[in-house]
């Protein structure tokens, strides 16, 4: 971002280069109060309940065995999704960009239903389909295969949260990469896998990263699409923001807060990470 | 294009993968978006017509029923409104003005989407539950929050608060201060400018945040099923009274209140395909990008 002030301002530097355009103090002002009033004070309630459990207790409670559990489902299963979607979500874009077939405008329009279509009906939807009595759950049953209420049907349900997101983020960039270079690549004698594995996934791998990135976030602090097919048992099939919930209705506010607060810290890790990816991916590619 | 013709035909054609490679990842990519996509979706519908219409609609004329859709309505039609404010109000300062710490701005206006709902739901109740910060004050004022419409429309506006502002902020980056700096050098007003220069520019990104904000809010369960405290007839919305109804095991009336969220979803697929036909060139901005990067 360009932020050299005019030649003219060689008075002292200012906080604040003045724009020509009206309205700052008012639209500033309400972003930072609406941010504050919404999203910041009622997060840092969060943090000081969890505070006033003091040192011991708030370990007590976020790190108990029961919340270890939780936090390991959550974020191994979340990882397993943000894979699939990372393999199928680059197969996808690819598809999307370089091929002609019929079907490519609604298979473009119907990749973005995760955005769309509330958790809770994706929850009952994919446990209606994967459960015992569903189709694919039945026709899995007799194999041995258990494809609900176990580890199987929380990464179905992560998987389809974070669906859409390495496809679009993969997608824009694999329209833009100029194919000269490939053809390049090509003229110069390279094989097409080795084009593929040398030239183009090189180029993908900034927005690869940030789709599962920003897949992975979605998924660890999903709650309405796992419940449904999760099973919910304690120590196996619990993941992390359903304990929240649990300790809620018992009332173990200070407990509840603990668990939320080691997901606010992971929350922010994963902003800052897609942060720095993005900002890694725009010096690259300059 | 180079004017000089290649001085070798290469293979096929450069670039262009061989057909069972081409068929192969077409019906890869079919098959996955069948089994996670498609077939979800097939499942709602079949499910909430098990029985045929009539008790599908049954469940859906059930005064419980009826009650979700009017308090899901009623929240969308405060939290968006207050989303496309929210979001006007930051794009223009973050986009049209120069500040000190400005990403940390953005990188605060994009918590939301990686909170967990859970968490938001939560933080609700401890600033304005009875235990809460705000809680003592407001019993003795006989003011219900949690438990009520107020903290579903709050806990609404928090997860959606995003949607908006991600949208137009890349937008207005993307198209620079001149036309706005030249229309308030010949003396426009700040009101006159937004409103002949600016929105012009931004109302297809802007319609197309208040899309995708709406299905959100619409939707919402988590943040939601926290504050909310499962009233049927008065603290529940669509997506939580789908929930009641599954955990009774009323599958028909679960799938039915489904099938109408699913029918919003596939409304807003349409019109978002819409919106991006009728966008202009320029105005491209994907969902899932995160806000705040100029296009290089």
């Amino acid at each position: 971002m360009t932020t050299f002030a005019p030649r003219a301002s060689r008075h002292a530097p200012r906080l604040r280069r003045r724009s020509a355009i009206p309205g700052f103090t008012l639209t500033f002002g309400l972003t930072l109060t609406a941010l504050c009033l919404i999203v910041l004070i009622p997060l840092a309630a969060v943090i000081s309940r969890s505070a006033g459990l003091g040192m011991g207790g708030f370990i007590a409670a976020a790190f108990s065995d029961r919340a270890l559990r939780a936090y390991e489902l959550s974020v191994s299963c979340s990882l397993i999704g943000a894979t699939v979607n990372g393999v199928f979500g680059l197969v996808t874009a690819w598809v999307l960009v370089r091929y002609a077939f019929p079907g490519r405008a609604l298979l473009n329009a119907v990749i973005d239903l995760p955005f769309a279509l509330p958790t809770a009906v994706a929850g009952v939807a994919l446990a209606g389909l994967y459960g015992g009595t569903g189709w694919i759950g039945a026709a899995l049953a007799p194999l041995g295969v258990k494809t609900a209420y176990n580890r199987v049907g929380i990464v179905i349900a992560l998987t389809f949260v974070g669906l859409p997101f390495v496809v679009r983020t993969v997608e824009p960039v694999l329209r833009d990469l100029a194919t000269d270079v490939e053809e390049a690549a090509a003229s110069l004698g390279a094989g097409r896998l080795s084009t593929v594995a040398r030239v183009i996934l090189p180029a993908l791998a900034p927005a690869w990263i940030t789709g599962f990135a920003l897949a992975f976030a979605r998924a660890v602090g999903e709650y309405g699409s796992v419940i449904f097919i999760a099973g919910n048992m304690p120590y196996r099939t619990e993941i992390a923001p359903l304990l929240i919930t649990i300790e809620l209705e018992q009332f173990d506010f200070a407990s509840a807060s603990a668990i939320a607060a080691v997901m606010l810290g992971v929350a922010f890790v994963m902003l800052l990470t897609i942060n720095a990816i993005q900002a890694w991916a725009s010096r690259s590619s300059r | 294009m180079s004017d000089a013709a290649p001085l070798r035909p290469l293979g096929p054609r450069a670039g262009e993968d061989p057909a069972w490679v081409r068929i192969g990842l077409i019906a890869l990519v079919i098959a996955f978006s069948v089994l996670l996509l498609i077939l979800p979706l097939v499942t709602v519908f079949t499910q909430a017509l098990a029985k045929g219409p009539g008790p599908s609609l049954a469940a859906l004329a059930d005064p419980d029923a009826i009650a979700a859709i009017k308090l899901t309505l009623l929240t969308a039609a405060i939290a968006v409104p207050v989303n496309v404010l929210f979001g006007l109000c930051a794009a223009w300062a973050i986009a049209k003005h120069d500040f000190p710490l400005k990403s940390l701005l953005i990188t605060a206006i994009d918590l939301p989407f990686s909170v967990s709902p859970v968490v938001a739901g939560l933080s609700y109740v401890l600033v304005f539950g009875l235990q809460g910060w705000l809680g003592p004050w407001l019993q003795t004022h006989h003011i219900q929050i949690i438990f009520a419409t107020p903290g579903i429309v709050l806990a609404t506006i928090f997860v959606t608060l995003p949607f908006v502002a991600r949208e137009l902020i890349p937008l207005m980056q993307a198209q620079g201060r001149d036309e706005e700096e030249a229309a308030v050098s010949l003396g426009a007003s700040g009101l006159t400018t937004f409103f002949l220069v600016t929105v012009p520019n931004i109302r297809w990104g802007l319609l197309y945040g208040v899309l995708l904000c709406n299905a959100r809010a619409m939707g919402e369960f988590g943040a939601v099923s926290v504050v909310s405290g499962h009233i049927r007839g008065l603290t529940d919305t669509m997506p939580l009274h789908v929930e009641i109804l599954y955990n009774e095991y009323d599958s028909v009336g679960a799938f039915s209140v489904a099938a109408l969220l699913c029918l919003l979803a596939v409304a807003t697929l349409v019109l978002k395909l819409a919106l991006e036909r009728a966008r202009p060139l320029g105005e491209d901005t994907d969902l899932a990008r995160p806000i705040g990067r100029n296009p290089p």
